[in-house]
């Protein structure tokens, strides 16, 4: 009993330690990535982007964009045809910037040795996690802290998927670096909670199911979130790049909105996220519910905290409604769902700190 | 390795595409791009028409308009957002639904806020009559919306795909090749093709129109009405609903009769005679709480080992409820709510005789470490010399009592239990018929019981096994020993089931609407004017379908070995260049092999 108490008092050690170490890898990844930033900036590629795109996107909208890859698959002995696209009718013909590094062979190697420091810097911190819950004997989001360096983890993990599975997300490094450090900043000093057991309210299997649910769904929809925001500030830029003549952004704001993907694929990203996890809150909205009859007795009782989920999955709702609405699309519709993620964020800190009700017994 | 094309159409004729429309069952989209395409982008989905036109005069004409109005996208989209609006007043504002005694507090510390928020309903929004009107107007305009969507869906299904607009380069994903197959061969390997890929299609004119994802509306539909399912079960629960509590000491019982509940609440449709038949008897409770670390005194385990009777003969079963694990007896169920300690007493009276023998429940007085405030009244007692007297024991039961620590517990758990008393005897104002808390004891006529020098306070702290003596030999009150006590909540809800069907419902349905894509494809094969057959494949779907160009090109390939391509004619179209495989997206960096995490897209 006690020898277990001890081993689980050096576990707690460990993750402590772990947590730190992973905070300092991601300070360097954090460096790295402003390194690419700022080699980007004195690229050829993202001075004449600008340029190039007025041209051709705002000029010539009929025109056709065509593109041309390697062969799909290993095996695969047939060429494709070439498959000609061609964006919808009323929307900018703008391409993609070129990425952080703008093309720069320098940036791109400070933007590569970024993510490798923020694989290395995740694994520290997945062991951080995975000590604390081994230390308790149970998942570890049991209160705030845990929560939140958990949340952090998965936000990264989310980030490297995407990366592995070669979607256009590395532009998204340096927004998630920095608020992964902000997080992990405020769960060490604020949050700090000793490693401990559990009241008996939550204890369930759906414990699990639930809190998972809500921490993959946030941290996913946290990328949304992110790519809505510089959507909107794209769009602008875009908007900027058709009416030469009216209000500009400072030539630094350019410099970086030039290099990021173009509003259109902000905007198909940002969608395809909120819609992918829209289901997953919603069974974690359920999940809760089943969990709360166990626990409590009811479904639900608008307890602040069911409050809120119910308020973050409407104004969810609303963003998807919004989008299939003539007249809401748009940024209209990225308002929307910049203010759902704000629910969010408020149902976890500010329901956790301002209200109490039946959730917040957790030790904050 | 990318390039960029004019539009390879240029030169055609002028854009004529209304010219298959005729084919059309209907047309609903009035959006640019349809227009452009006439009737094959129409009911990509079955999303209402938006019409802002001003109604023609009469009341017929406004209640349509209203109605339309009340059903339109643009209604349903401002009636979630003042329900999300409305939802947040009651997470700010005590509920009296939630905590009276909070509700109370805030009314004594604001009261000149309090009659405005009691005008605005906000100590109980979520019954409140405004929150009601919003979402019965969105559950009205969601059936209003679910209804014609339904019709229209049904219309679309028996209907076939619309035919082929007439310039396909016009579509978002397009694709062509020369070839020596004959164009009705070509048509007939698309068609066996595209039914094979489960797509719906059928050959019109020169060309076959195919369509797929019709489940898309399916699952929409699903998740809409799954939502009306919620909500009339919720209301069904609400109406049929009994939820009452119980407290029971080990060793007592409860049969599920009225009269058992300590207090219950029932739904408005709610009839004594809907009580199940069961019952159920507590046999141990027990409890374990956190020893040391900031979180001392929570408890880690609670449980309560009962016996229960299903039905007013079945047979005895054993089973343990725990907090999260509730007994489920005839769709009832039976949750532990709350546990403490009941001291047992035997008292007796100045003649020796017992006249109290049982456990004695408390109030607690503190929340963590129960300790329990109480009392006991004696109506029915003789002094030694036999005359009728009322004696009343009044103290504090502490499960943990550290002697230097004072009147309340260290601890919740039983490691050092003692019963605090001291003892008033003349009248306890219990025969004038107004009914008393039993928690309280009313002094105004009774004396406090000294010790023999007169003056001191009589009052003794037992341990278990202990005695005290009255003063004079006016009785004595025995501890024991101690039993848990444990609340129980009994609740019926009758809408459960249907409930977590409609919330199933919804989530499959939701699935369903956002992960499947209703597209339409279309190849078309002739004859040019140099005898090669001209195939081209264009691709139209929503325009969050990025998938849209790549199953194009699939689909192509698929064909080619139908219709392999020939070499193409040396004039003018120069960008053409060698057939390259195709990479889909949205994005217009080339897929650099080196780069596979700028390279793809998204
Ligand atoms: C009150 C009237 C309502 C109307 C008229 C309505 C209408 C629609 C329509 C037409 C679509 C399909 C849009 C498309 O094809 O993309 C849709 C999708 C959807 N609706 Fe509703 N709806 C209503 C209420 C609700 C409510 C109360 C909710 C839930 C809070 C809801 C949640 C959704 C969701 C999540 C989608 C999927 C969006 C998508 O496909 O992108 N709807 N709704």
């Amino acid at each position: 009993m006690n020898l277990a108490a001890a081993v689980n008092e050096n576990l707690a050690h460990y993750s402590n330690v772990l947590v730190y170490t992973a905070m300092a890898i991601y300070t360097l990844a954090f460096l790295a990535h402003i390194a690419e930033w700022v080699f980007g900036s004195r690229s050829a590629v993202g001075r004449t982007a600008a340029a190039l795109t007025t041209g051709t996107g705002a000029a010539n909208r009929a025109s056709v964009t065509v593109r041309t890859a390697e062969k799909g698959g290993g095996t695969a002995v047939l060429e494709r045809p070439k498959v000609i696209t061609r964006s919808a009718a009323g929307s900018r013909d703008v391409p993609d910037g070129p990425g952080a590094a703008g093309g720069t062979e320098q940036g791109d190697v400070y933007g590569r040795i970024a993510v490798g420091l923020t694989v290395l810097a995740f694994l520290t911190h997945a062991g951080g996690v995975l000590t604390r819950a081994l230390s308790v004997e149970r998942a570890p989001w049991g209160n705030m802290y845990e929560f939140s360096t958990t949340f952090a983890m998965v936000a990264v993990a989310t980030y490297l998927v995407l990366l592995a599975l070669k979607k256009n997300v590395r532009w998204i490094g340096l927004p998630l670096v920095t608020t992964v450090l902000l997080d992990l900043g405020l769960a060490v000093s604020v949050l700090y909670t000793d490693s401990d057991q559990l009241v008996p309210a939550l204890h369930s299997y759906w414990l699990w199911i639930h809190v998972s649910c809500a921490i993959i769904s946030g941290a996913a929809l946290y990328m949304g979130a992110v790519s809505t925001l510089l959507y909107l500030f794209r769009d602008r830029y875009e908007a900027q790049l058709e009416n030469p003549e009216g209000k500009q952004f400072r030539q630094g704001v350019k410099s970086v909105l030039a290099r990021v993907p173009s509003a259109a694929s902000l905007d198909k990203f940002a969608y395809r996220i909120n819609a992918t996890v829209f289901p997953l809150w919603t069974f974690t909205i359920i999940a809760g519910a089943i969990w709360a009859e166990a626990a409590w007795g009811r479904y639900w009782g608008w307890d602040p905290k069911e409050v809120w989920s119910f308020i973050t999955w409407v104004a969810y709702a609303g963003y998807l409604h919004a989008r299939a609405t003539a007249g809401w699309k748009g940024r209209k519709a990225a308002y929307l769902a910049l203010i759902a993620f704000a629910c969010y964020l408020f149902n976890y800190y500010g329901v956790n700190i301002f209200i109490t009700g039946k959730h917040s017994y957790a030790g904050v | 390795m990318s390039t960029t094309d004019t539009d390879s159409a240029a030169g055609k004729a002028a854009e004529n595409a209304a010219e298959n429309a005729a084919e059309q069952t209907a047309d609903g989209g009035a959006g640019a791009e349809e227009r452009e395409l006439g009737a094959a982008g129409s009911q990509l989905s079955t999303a209402p028409v938006e019409e802002l036109s001003v109604p023609s005069l009469g009341p017929l004409g406004w209640a349509r308009w209203f109605w339309r109005q009340l059903t339109s996208m643009r209604v349903a989209l401002l009636l979630l957002f003042l329900l999300s609006l409305g939802s947040i007043p009651g997470s700010l504002i005590p509920q009296t639904s939630i905590d009276q005694l909070k509700v109370q507090d805030f009314k004594d510390k604001h009261p000149t806020l309090t009659p405005v928020y009691e005008k605005l309903q906000l100590f109980h929004v979520y019954s409140s009559v405004w929150f009601s009107a919003i979402y019965i107007l969105l559950f009205i305009s969601l059936i209003g919306c679910i209804v014609p969507r339904t019709w229209q869906f049904v219309g679309q299904l028996r209907g076939r795909p619309p035919a082929a607009p007439r310039r396909l380069t016009r579509l978002p994903a397009y694709t062509t090749w020369r070839s020596d197959a004959e164009p009705e061969k070509v048509l007939e390997a698309a068609q066996r093709i595209m039914k094979r890929r489960r797509f719906r299609s059928r050959i019109t004119g020169s060309a076959v129109a195919a369509e797929k994802g019709y489940l898309r509306e399916v699952g929409n539909l699903l998740f809409h009405t799954a939502l009306i399912v919620l909500l009339v079960s919720f209301a069904a629960g609400q109406l049929w609903k009994t939820e009452g509590s119980s407290l029971i000491t080990e060793g007592g019982g409860f049969s599920n009769s009225l009269t058992q509940y300590d207090d219950i609440k029932t739904g408005q449709l709610f009839k004594s005679e809907d009580l199940a038949p069961f019952s159920f008897q507590l046999d141990r409770f027990h409890a374990t709480y956190e020893r040391s670390g900031p979180q001392m005194r929570t408890p880690r385990t609670f449980r309560a080992d009962v016996t229960y009777w299903d039905g007013v003969d079945g047979p005895a079963r054993k089973t343990s409820i725990k907090v999260n694990d509730p007994l489920e007896i005839q769709n009832y169920k039976v949750y532990l709510l709350n546990h403490g300690y009941s001291p047992v007493v035997t008292v007796r009276d100045g003649q020796g005789n017992v006249v109290h023998k049982g456990p004695v429940v408390g109030l607690p007085i503190d929340g963590a470490n129960l300790t329990e405030s109480m009392v006991i009244k004696l109506g029915d007692y003789r002094d030694k010399n036999g005359k009728r007297d009322q004696v009343a024991y009044q103290g504090q039961f502490l499960p943990t009592w550290v002697r230097s620590k004072g009147m309340f517990s260290q601890f919740p758990a039983l490691d050092n239990p003692a019963l605090v008393l001291t003892a008033y005897h003349g009248s306890l104002g219990i025969d004038g018929g107004t009914p008393q808390s039993v928690y309280q004891l009313d002094k105004s006529r009774m004396r406090q019981y000294r010790e023999a020098d007169g003056k001191t306070k009589f009052a003794r702290a037992l341990a278990p096994g202990d005695t005290m003596k009255l003063p004079g030999g006016e009785g004595s009150l025995t501890f024991d020993g101690v039993k848990s006590w444990a609340s129980f909540q009994i609740s019926h809800k009758p809408g459960d089931q249907t409930a977590l069907l409609g919330a199933v419902g919804a989530l499959v349905g939701l699935v369903g609407s956002l992960f499947i894509q209703r597209r339409r494809i279309w190849i078309r094969a002739v004859k040019g004017s140099d005898g090669a057959t001209v195939v081209e494949m264009a691709g139209l779907g929503r325009s969050e379908y990025a998938k849209l160009p790549e199953e194009l090109g699939d689909l192509a390939v698929r064909l080619q070995t139908d219709a392999p391509p020939t070499a193409e004619p040396e004039d003018g179209t120069d960008e053409d260049g060698p057939k390259a495989a195709s990479t889909p997206g949205d994005t217009e960096e080339p897929a650099h092999p080196a780069d596979p995490a700028e390279g793809a897209s998204a």
